[in-house]
Protein backbone atom coordinates (compact mmCIF):
# COMPACT_ATOMS: atom_id res chain seq x y z
CA UNK A 1 0.00 0.00 0.00
CA UNK A 2 1.34 3.52 -1.10
CA UNK A 3 2.27 5.73 1.81
CA UNK A 4 -0.74 8.55 3.09
CA UNK A 5 1.90 10.99 2.08
CA UNK A 6 5.72 11.34 1.00
CA UNK A 7 7.49 14.24 0.63
CA UNK A 8 11.03 13.50 -1.24
CA UNK A 9 13.40 16.80 -0.86
CA UNK A 10 10.45 19.04 -0.26
CA UNK A 11 12.10 22.91 -0.75
CA UNK A 12 9.65 25.74 -0.75
CA UNK A 13 11.09 29.28 -1.09
CA UNK A 14 9.11 33.02 -0.82
CA UNK A 15 11.09 35.03 -2.97
CA UNK A 16 14.45 34.35 -1.58
CA UNK A 17 13.51 32.92 1.46
CA UNK A 18 13.47 29.70 1.86
CA UNK A 19 10.23 28.39 4.04
CA UNK A 20 11.24 24.55 3.86
CA UNK A 21 14.85 23.11 2.74
CA UNK A 22 15.12 19.54 1.61
CA UNK A 23 12.42 18.04 3.63
CA UNK A 24 11.82 14.09 2.69
CA UNK A 25 9.67 12.56 5.19
CA UNK A 26 6.60 9.57 4.66
CA UNK A 27 3.43 9.12 6.50
CA UNK A 28 2.56 5.17 6.28
CA UNK A 29 -1.09 4.86 5.59
CA UNK A 30 -3.63 4.79 9.04
CA UNK A 31 -0.51 6.57 11.03
CA UNK A 32 -0.35 9.50 13.43
CA UNK A 33 2.04 12.00 13.07
CA UNK A 34 2.32 15.07 14.98
CA UNK A 35 3.99 17.96 13.24
CA UNK A 36 6.24 20.04 15.85
CA UNK A 37 8.79 23.49 15.23
CA UNK A 38 8.71 26.45 16.89
CA UNK A 39 6.99 29.23 14.84
CA UNK A 40 8.40 30.04 11.70
CA UNK A 41 9.64 26.74 11.15
CA UNK A 42 8.05 25.75 8.18
CA UNK A 43 5.15 23.69 9.63
CA UNK A 44 1.82 25.43 7.47
CA UNK A 45 4.21 25.63 4.57
CA UNK A 46 4.79 21.90 4.94
CA UNK A 47 0.93 21.32 5.33
CA UNK A 48 0.29 23.40 2.48
CA UNK A 49 2.34 21.45 -0.19
CA UNK A 50 0.95 18.65 1.50
CA UNK A 51 -2.75 19.74 0.56
CA UNK A 52 -1.65 20.61 -3.01
CA UNK A 53 -2.34 24.63 -2.25
CA UNK A 54 1.53 25.21 -2.56
CA UNK A 55 3.24 24.17 -5.68
CA UNK A 56 7.05 23.20 -4.14
CA UNK A 57 10.09 25.33 -5.19
CA UNK A 58 11.92 21.79 -5.82
CA UNK A 59 11.14 18.69 -4.88
CA UNK A 60 7.73 16.31 -5.00
CA UNK A 61 4.58 15.68 -2.83
CA UNK A 62 2.86 11.82 -3.37
CA UNK A 63 -0.60 11.70 -1.95
CA UNK A 64 -1.48 8.09 -1.44
CA UNK A 65 0.73 7.50 -4.51
CA UNK A 66 -0.36 9.85 -6.71
CA UNK A 67 1.12 12.78 -8.38
CA UNK A 68 -0.60 16.67 -7.50
CA UNK A 69 0.83 18.17 -10.61
CA UNK A 70 -0.69 15.30 -12.75
CA UNK A 71 -3.63 13.83 -10.85
CA UNK A 72 -4.77 16.71 -9.01
CA UNK A 73 -8.36 15.99 -8.69
CA UNK A 74 -7.76 12.14 -7.48
CA UNK A 75 -5.05 13.47 -4.74
CA UNK A 76 -7.16 15.91 -3.73
CA UNK A 77 -9.88 13.54 -3.34
CA UNK A 78 -7.96 11.54 -0.81
CA UNK A 79 -7.21 14.13 1.46
CA UNK A 80 -8.51 16.81 3.81
CA UNK A 81 -7.80 19.77 5.72
CA UNK A 82 -8.68 20.87 8.93
CA UNK A 83 -6.56 24.34 9.78
CA UNK A 84 -6.97 27.70 11.58
CA UNK A 85 -10.17 28.68 9.22
CA UNK A 86 -13.32 26.91 8.82
CA UNK A 87 -13.97 26.90 4.87
CA UNK A 88 -17.82 27.32 5.88
CA UNK A 89 -19.88 29.82 4.03
CA UNK A 90 -20.81 32.58 7.10
CA UNK A 91 -24.34 32.88 5.49
CA UNK A 92 -25.09 28.95 4.69
CA UNK A 93 -26.47 27.49 7.65
CA UNK A 94 -24.27 24.36 8.85
CA UNK A 95 -26.74 21.82 7.15
CA UNK A 96 -26.13 24.26 3.49
CA UNK A 97 -22.23 23.71 3.67
CA UNK A 98 -22.40 20.06 4.11
CA UNK A 99 -24.23 19.87 1.87
CA UNK A 100 -22.55 21.96 -0.42
CA UNK A 101 -19.25 20.56 0.21
CA UNK A 102 -20.42 16.67 -0.24
CA UNK A 103 -21.59 17.69 -3.53
CA UNK A 104 -18.35 18.82 -4.58
CA UNK A 105 -16.79 15.66 -3.18
CA UNK A 106 -19.38 13.60 -4.73
CA UNK A 107 -20.46 11.75 -1.62
CA UNK A 108 -22.51 9.02 -2.47
CA UNK A 109 -26.04 9.01 -0.29
CA UNK A 110 -24.91 12.69 0.69
CA UNK A 111 -28.26 13.61 2.70
CA UNK A 112 -27.47 10.58 5.16
CA UNK A 113 -23.89 11.52 5.87
CA UNK A 114 -24.23 14.92 6.31
CA UNK A 115 -27.31 13.91 8.64
CA UNK A 116 -24.51 11.27 10.49
CA UNK A 117 -21.92 13.70 10.90
CA UNK A 118 -24.71 15.82 11.92
CA UNK A 119 -25.64 14.19 15.30
CA UNK A 120 -22.09 12.18 15.57
CA UNK A 121 -20.28 16.33 16.16
CA UNK A 122 -23.68 17.08 18.41
CA UNK A 123 -24.63 19.95 15.48
CA UNK A 124 -28.29 18.50 15.29
CA UNK A 125 -29.81 21.87 16.95
CA UNK A 126 -27.76 23.89 15.31
CA UNK A 127 -27.84 22.31 11.83
CA UNK A 128 -30.57 24.75 10.26
CA UNK A 129 -28.61 28.21 12.16
CA UNK A 130 -26.01 30.19 9.50
CA UNK A 131 -22.49 29.62 10.69
CA UNK A 132 -22.41 33.30 10.84
CA UNK A 133 -24.56 32.89 14.05
CA UNK A 134 -22.00 30.07 15.64
CA UNK A 135 -20.09 30.30 17.97
CA UNK A 136 -16.04 29.53 17.53
CA UNK A 137 -16.84 26.19 19.15
CA UNK A 138 -19.69 25.36 16.98
CA UNK A 139 -18.17 26.45 13.52
CA UNK A 140 -15.18 24.10 13.98
CA UNK A 141 -17.39 21.30 14.88
CA UNK A 142 -18.65 21.79 11.80
CA UNK A 143 -15.61 22.03 9.77
CA UNK A 144 -14.92 18.43 11.32
CA UNK A 145 -17.46 16.89 9.78
CA UNK A 146 -16.45 19.25 6.22
CA UNK A 147 -13.23 17.38 6.77
CA UNK A 148 -14.99 13.85 7.15
CA UNK A 149 -17.65 13.97 5.24
CA UNK A 150 -15.78 12.43 2.01
CA UNK A 151 -13.82 10.24 4.05
CA UNK A 152 -10.57 10.78 3.09
CA UNK A 153 -7.77 8.77 3.56
CA UNK A 154 -5.16 11.75 4.78
CA UNK A 155 -6.05 14.43 7.45
CA UNK A 156 -4.00 17.24 7.12
CA UNK A 157 -4.57 19.26 10.89
CA UNK A 158 -3.25 22.93 11.30
CA UNK A 159 -3.86 23.89 15.05
CA UNK A 160 -6.89 22.29 14.90
CA UNK A 161 -7.70 22.65 18.78
CA UNK A 162 -7.06 26.73 18.67
CA UNK A 163 -10.24 28.42 20.42
CA UNK A 164 -12.14 25.26 21.37
CA UNK A 165 -13.55 24.84 24.86
CA UNK A 166 -12.26 21.69 26.81
CA UNK A 167 -16.04 19.76 25.76
CA UNK A 168 -15.08 21.02 22.14
CA UNK A 169 -11.46 19.65 22.33
CA UNK A 170 -12.68 16.49 23.93
CA UNK A 171 -15.32 15.67 20.98
CA UNK A 172 -12.12 16.65 18.65
CA UNK A 173 -9.74 14.24 19.91
CA UNK A 174 -12.77 11.36 20.39
CA UNK A 175 -13.18 11.84 16.76
CA UNK A 176 -9.97 12.13 15.51
CA UNK A 177 -9.49 8.86 17.49
CA UNK A 178 -12.34 7.45 15.27
CA UNK A 179 -11.24 8.46 12.04
CA UNK A 180 -7.78 7.50 12.78
CA UNK A 181 -9.03 3.68 14.55
CA UNK A 182 -11.34 3.63 10.59
CA UNK A 183 -7.62 3.91 9.03
CA UNK A 184 -7.12 7.56 8.39
CA UNK A 185 -3.61 8.82 8.60
CA UNK A 186 -3.73 12.19 10.33
CA UNK A 187 -0.38 14.96 10.31
CA UNK A 188 -1.28 17.23 13.19
CA UNK A 189 0.81 20.67 13.81
CA UNK A 190 -0.07 21.87 17.16
CA UNK A 191 1.36 23.58 20.03
CA UNK A 192 -0.84 21.62 22.51
CA UNK A 193 1.44 18.62 22.77
CA UNK A 194 -0.46 16.98 25.23
CA UNK A 195 -3.19 16.62 23.19
CA UNK A 196 -1.08 15.94 20.55
CA UNK A 197 1.41 13.11 21.98
CA UNK A 198 -2.19 11.63 23.15
CA UNK A 199 -3.08 10.96 19.62
CA UNK A 200 0.08 10.58 17.52
CA UNK A 201 2.29 7.79 17.61
CA UNK A 202 5.40 9.84 15.56
CA UNK A 203 6.48 13.39 15.65
CA UNK A 204 8.41 15.23 13.25
CA UNK A 205 10.38 18.64 14.09
CA UNK A 206 11.35 21.32 11.67
CA UNK A 207 13.43 24.24 12.80
CA UNK A 208 14.57 26.60 9.83
CA UNK A 209 12.83 25.12 7.39
CA UNK A 210 14.83 21.63 7.99
CA UNK A 211 13.47 18.36 8.98
CA UNK A 212 15.17 17.80 12.68
CA UNK A 213 13.94 14.86 14.39
CA UNK A 214 11.80 12.12 13.50
CA UNK A 215 11.04 9.51 16.47
CA UNK A 216 8.25 7.66 18.10
CA UNK A 217 6.27 9.42 20.64
CA UNK A 218 3.48 8.53 23.43
CA UNK A 219 0.98 10.13 25.54
CA UNK A 220 4.12 10.73 28.38
CA UNK A 221 6.09 12.42 26.16
CA UNK A 222 5.07 16.24 25.63
CA UNK A 223 7.47 17.71 28.26
CA UNK A 224 10.49 16.12 26.49
CA UNK A 225 8.62 17.10 23.51
CA UNK A 226 8.49 20.62 24.83
CA UNK A 227 11.87 21.15 26.13
CA UNK A 228 13.62 19.87 22.77
CA UNK A 229 11.00 22.64 21.25
CA UNK A 230 12.37 25.23 23.58
CA UNK A 231 15.84 23.93 22.74
CA UNK A 232 15.37 24.57 19.22
CA UNK A 233 13.81 27.89 19.54
CA UNK A 234 16.57 29.10 21.15
CA UNK A 235 19.20 28.14 18.97
CA UNK A 236 16.51 29.52 16.25
CA UNK A 237 16.85 32.60 18.27
CA UNK A 238 20.52 33.05 18.72
CA UNK B 1 -19.63 23.77 -11.30
CA UNK B 2 -22.96 23.72 -10.59
CA UNK B 3 -22.40 23.26 -7.36
CA UNK B 4 -20.75 26.16 -6.42
CA UNK B 5 -22.86 28.42 -9.13
CA UNK B 6 -25.84 27.44 -6.89
CA UNK B 7 -24.44 28.18 -3.75
CA UNK B 8 -23.26 31.74 -4.77
CA UNK B 9 -26.94 32.40 -5.76
CA UNK B 10 -28.22 30.88 -2.85
CA UNK B 11 -26.19 33.23 -0.63
CA UNK B 12 -26.77 36.46 -3.07
CA UNK B 13 -30.29 35.43 -2.76
CA UNK B 14 -30.14 35.87 0.87
CA UNK B 15 -28.07 38.64 1.31
CA UNK B 16 -27.99 40.50 -1.92
CA UNK B 17 -24.83 42.41 -1.60
CA UNK B 18 -23.76 42.10 -4.87
CA UNK B 19 -26.56 42.86 -6.43
CA UNK B 20 -27.71 45.55 -4.79
CA UNK B 21 -23.18 46.94 -5.20
CA UNK B 22 -24.52 46.21 -9.09
CA UNK B 23 -27.83 47.87 -9.13
CA UNK B 24 -26.82 51.16 -6.97
CA UNK B 25 -23.64 51.94 -8.48
CA UNK B 26 -25.26 51.55 -11.92
CA UNK B 27 -28.19 53.59 -11.00
CA UNK B 28 -25.84 56.12 -9.64
CA UNK B 29 -24.43 56.69 -12.69
CA UNK B 30 -27.29 56.61 -15.00
CA UNK B 31 -28.65 59.62 -12.31
CA UNK B 32 -25.45 61.45 -12.50
CA UNK B 33 -24.76 61.18 -15.82
CA UNK B 34 -28.50 61.62 -17.26
CA UNK B 35 -28.16 65.04 -15.41
CA UNK B 36 -24.86 66.09 -17.11
CA UNK B 37 -26.82 66.48 -20.64
CA UNK B 38 -29.42 69.03 -21.44
CA UNK B 39 -33.05 67.67 -21.80
CA UNK B 40 -33.74 68.98 -25.27
CA UNK B 41 -30.33 69.04 -26.86
CA UNK B 42 -29.28 66.41 -29.44
CA UNK B 43 -25.89 65.53 -27.24
CA UNK B 44 -28.18 63.45 -24.93
CA UNK B 45 -29.89 61.87 -27.60
CA UNK B 46 -26.07 60.79 -28.82
CA UNK B 47 -24.55 60.24 -25.72
CA UNK B 48 -27.28 57.83 -24.05
CA UNK B 49 -25.45 54.86 -25.62
CA UNK B 50 -22.34 55.39 -23.83
CA UNK B 51 -24.13 56.38 -20.54
CA UNK B 52 -25.46 52.96 -20.33
CA UNK B 53 -22.26 51.22 -20.85
CA UNK B 54 -20.25 53.72 -18.58
CA UNK B 55 -23.37 52.36 -15.83
CA UNK B 56 -22.96 48.81 -16.70
CA UNK B 57 -19.15 48.48 -16.54
CA UNK B 58 -18.62 51.08 -13.80
CA UNK B 59 -21.35 48.95 -11.18
CA UNK B 60 -19.97 45.69 -13.06
CA UNK B 61 -16.30 46.54 -11.97
CA UNK B 62 -17.52 47.02 -8.00
CA UNK B 63 -19.55 44.35 -8.06
CA UNK B 64 -17.22 42.14 -9.34
CA UNK B 65 -14.67 42.50 -6.73
CA UNK B 66 -17.83 41.77 -3.70
CA UNK B 67 -18.71 38.26 -5.65
CA UNK B 68 -14.66 37.03 -4.92
CA UNK B 69 -14.02 38.71 -1.86
CA UNK B 70 -17.30 36.68 -0.53
CA UNK B 71 -14.90 33.51 -0.58
CA UNK B 72 -12.11 35.13 1.38
CA UNK B 73 -14.28 35.05 3.93
CA UNK B 74 -13.24 32.04 6.31
CA UNK B 75 -10.81 30.91 3.65
CA UNK B 76 -13.65 29.55 1.51
CA UNK B 77 -11.19 30.16 -1.47
CA UNK B 78 -8.76 27.13 0.03
CA UNK B 79 -12.41 25.08 0.58
CA UNK B 80 -12.66 25.37 -3.00
CA UNK B 81 -9.17 24.49 -4.24
CA UNK B 82 -9.36 21.76 -2.01
CA UNK B 83 -11.92 19.87 -3.45
CA UNK B 84 -11.09 17.53 -6.60
CA UNK B 85 -13.02 19.99 -9.20
CA UNK B 86 -10.82 20.88 -12.08
CA UNK B 87 -9.89 24.68 -11.26
CA UNK B 88 -11.44 26.27 -14.61
CA UNK B 89 -14.94 24.80 -13.48
CA UNK B 90 -14.54 26.75 -10.71
CA UNK B 91 -13.86 29.97 -12.57
CA UNK B 92 -16.65 29.15 -15.09
CA UNK B 93 -19.26 28.82 -11.96
CA UNK B 94 -17.94 32.52 -10.83
CA UNK B 95 -18.25 33.57 -14.24
CA UNK B 96 -21.71 32.36 -14.51
CA UNK B 97 -22.45 33.98 -11.09
CA UNK B 98 -21.18 37.08 -11.90
CA UNK B 99 -23.68 36.67 -15.25
CA UNK B 100 -26.28 35.85 -13.85
CA UNK B 101 -26.17 39.07 -11.07
CA UNK B 102 -25.39 41.53 -13.25
CA UNK B 103 -28.12 40.33 -15.54
CA UNK B 104 -30.77 41.00 -13.14
CA UNK B 105 -29.45 44.31 -11.55
CA UNK B 106 -30.07 45.16 -16.15
CA UNK B 107 -33.27 44.01 -15.69
CA UNK B 108 -33.83 47.11 -13.28
CA UNK B 109 -31.28 49.67 -14.62
CA UNK B 110 -32.65 49.43 -18.44
CA UNK B 111 -35.88 50.38 -18.23
CA UNK B 112 -34.55 53.27 -15.56
CA UNK B 113 -32.42 54.12 -18.70
CA UNK B 114 -35.11 54.00 -20.83
CA UNK B 115 -37.31 56.31 -18.85
CA UNK B 116 -34.07 59.13 -17.96
CA UNK B 117 -33.70 58.83 -22.04
CA UNK B 118 -37.12 59.37 -22.58
CA UNK B 119 -36.80 56.13 -25.16
CA UNK B 120 -39.47 53.76 -26.66
CA UNK B 121 -39.67 51.11 -23.40
CA UNK B 122 -40.11 47.40 -25.18
CA UNK B 123 -38.50 48.44 -28.36
CA UNK B 124 -35.28 49.62 -26.58
CA UNK B 125 -35.08 46.41 -24.42
CA UNK B 126 -35.83 43.69 -27.57
CA UNK B 127 -33.36 45.57 -29.69
CA UNK B 128 -30.60 45.68 -26.83
CA UNK B 129 -31.19 42.90 -24.92
CA UNK B 130 -28.90 40.64 -27.13
CA UNK B 131 -25.93 43.43 -26.96
CA UNK B 132 -26.49 43.91 -23.76
CA UNK B 133 -25.90 40.21 -22.76
CA UNK B 134 -23.25 39.34 -25.13
CA UNK B 135 -21.27 42.53 -23.59
CA UNK B 136 -22.17 41.01 -19.82
CA UNK B 137 -21.26 37.86 -20.41
CA UNK B 138 -17.77 39.19 -21.71
CA UNK B 139 -17.64 41.59 -18.93
CA UNK B 140 -18.23 38.90 -16.18
CA UNK B 141 -15.70 36.48 -18.45
CA UNK B 142 -12.54 38.77 -18.14
CA UNK B 143 -13.74 40.35 -14.58
CA UNK B 144 -13.66 36.99 -12.64
CA UNK B 145 -10.37 36.20 -14.38
CA UNK B 146 -9.41 39.60 -12.97
CA UNK B 147 -10.62 39.67 -10.07
CA UNK B 148 -9.03 36.58 -8.89
CA UNK B 149 -5.39 38.26 -9.81
CA UNK B 150 -6.39 41.19 -7.80
CA UNK B 151 -7.90 38.79 -4.71
CA UNK B 152 -4.47 38.72 -2.98
CA UNK B 153 -3.29 42.16 -3.89
CA UNK B 154 -3.45 44.34 -1.33
CA UNK B 155 -4.95 47.44 -3.35
CA UNK B 156 -7.51 45.24 -4.94
CA UNK B 157 -10.23 47.93 -5.42
CA UNK B 158 -7.42 50.19 -7.26
CA UNK B 159 -6.35 47.03 -9.00
CA UNK B 160 -9.35 45.25 -10.52
CA UNK B 161 -10.50 48.41 -12.48
CA UNK B 162 -6.95 49.30 -13.60
CA UNK B 163 -6.39 45.58 -15.26
CA UNK B 164 -10.04 45.02 -16.45
CA UNK B 165 -11.08 48.53 -18.12
CA UNK B 166 -7.86 48.65 -20.31
CA UNK B 167 -8.41 44.87 -22.07
CA UNK B 168 -12.12 45.56 -22.12
CA UNK B 169 -12.04 48.04 -24.09
CA UNK B 170 -13.13 46.48 -27.69
CA UNK B 171 -16.30 45.15 -25.31
CA UNK B 172 -16.96 48.36 -24.51
CA UNK B 173 -16.53 50.25 -27.80
CA UNK B 174 -18.33 47.42 -29.80
CA UNK B 175 -21.14 47.69 -27.55
CA UNK B 176 -21.49 51.20 -27.57
CA UNK B 177 -21.34 50.97 -31.35
CA UNK B 178 -23.58 47.78 -31.71
CA UNK B 179 -26.25 50.01 -28.87
CA UNK B 180 -25.50 53.71 -30.63
CA UNK B 181 -26.94 51.53 -34.23
CA UNK B 182 -29.71 49.96 -32.60
CA UNK B 183 -31.03 52.82 -30.79
CA UNK B 184 -31.13 54.95 -33.75
CA UNK B 185 -33.11 51.98 -35.18
CA UNK B 186 -31.30 50.16 -37.58
CA UNK B 187 -32.05 45.91 -37.20
CA UNK B 188 -29.53 43.32 -35.93
CA UNK B 189 -27.91 42.77 -39.13
CA UNK B 190 -27.02 46.04 -39.08
CA UNK B 191 -24.94 45.74 -36.17
CA UNK B 192 -23.70 42.30 -37.18
CA UNK B 193 -20.16 42.72 -36.93
CA UNK B 194 -19.67 44.50 -32.95
CA UNK B 195 -22.46 41.36 -32.28
CA UNK B 196 -19.61 38.92 -34.07
CA UNK B 197 -16.80 40.80 -32.24
CA UNK B 198 -18.58 40.79 -28.87
CA UNK B 199 -19.30 37.15 -29.32
CA UNK B 200 -15.61 36.33 -30.34
CA UNK B 201 -14.37 38.41 -27.18
CA UNK B 202 -16.46 36.47 -24.55
CA UNK B 203 -15.35 33.23 -26.18
CA UNK B 204 -11.71 34.17 -25.96
CA UNK B 205 -11.77 35.25 -22.45
CA UNK B 206 -14.26 32.34 -21.39
CA UNK B 207 -11.27 29.88 -22.65
CA UNK B 208 -8.51 31.78 -21.41
CA UNK B 209 -10.17 32.43 -17.98
CA UNK B 210 -11.03 28.77 -18.10
CA UNK B 211 -7.11 27.44 -18.74
CA UNK B 212 -5.11 30.29 -16.64
CA UNK B 213 -7.37 29.80 -13.29
CA UNK B 214 -5.46 27.33 -12.42
CA UNK B 215 -1.80 29.27 -12.43
CA UNK B 216 -4.39 32.37 -11.59
CA UNK B 217 -4.90 30.64 -8.39
CA UNK B 218 -1.16 29.53 -7.26
CA UNK B 219 0.29 31.51 -4.83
Amino acid sequence: MPAALEVDHLTKRFGRTPALDNVSAAIDAGAAVLLLGPNGAGKTTLLRCAATLLKPSRGRVRIAGLDPVTDGAAARRRLAVLGHESFLYADLTAAENLAFYARLYRVTDAVARVETLLDRLGLRGWAHRPVRTLSRGLVQRCAVARVLLHDPSLLLLDEPFTGLDADARALLCSVLREAHAHGTAVLMSTHELALGTALCQRALILAGGRLVWDGPVGPGDADRLDGELRRLSGRVAA
Amino acid sequence: MFAILWKDLRIELRTKETFAAFLLLGLLTLVVLSFAFDPTSALREAAAPGVLWVAVIFAGTLGMNRSLLREREADCLQGLLLAPVDRGSIYLAKTAGNLLVMAAAQVVLVPIFVFFFNLPLWLTIARLTPVILLGLLGFAAIGTMFAAVSLRTRAREVMLPLLVLPLAAPLIIAGIQASAALMAGNDLSAVAHWLNLLAAFDAVFLVVGWLAFEYVMEE
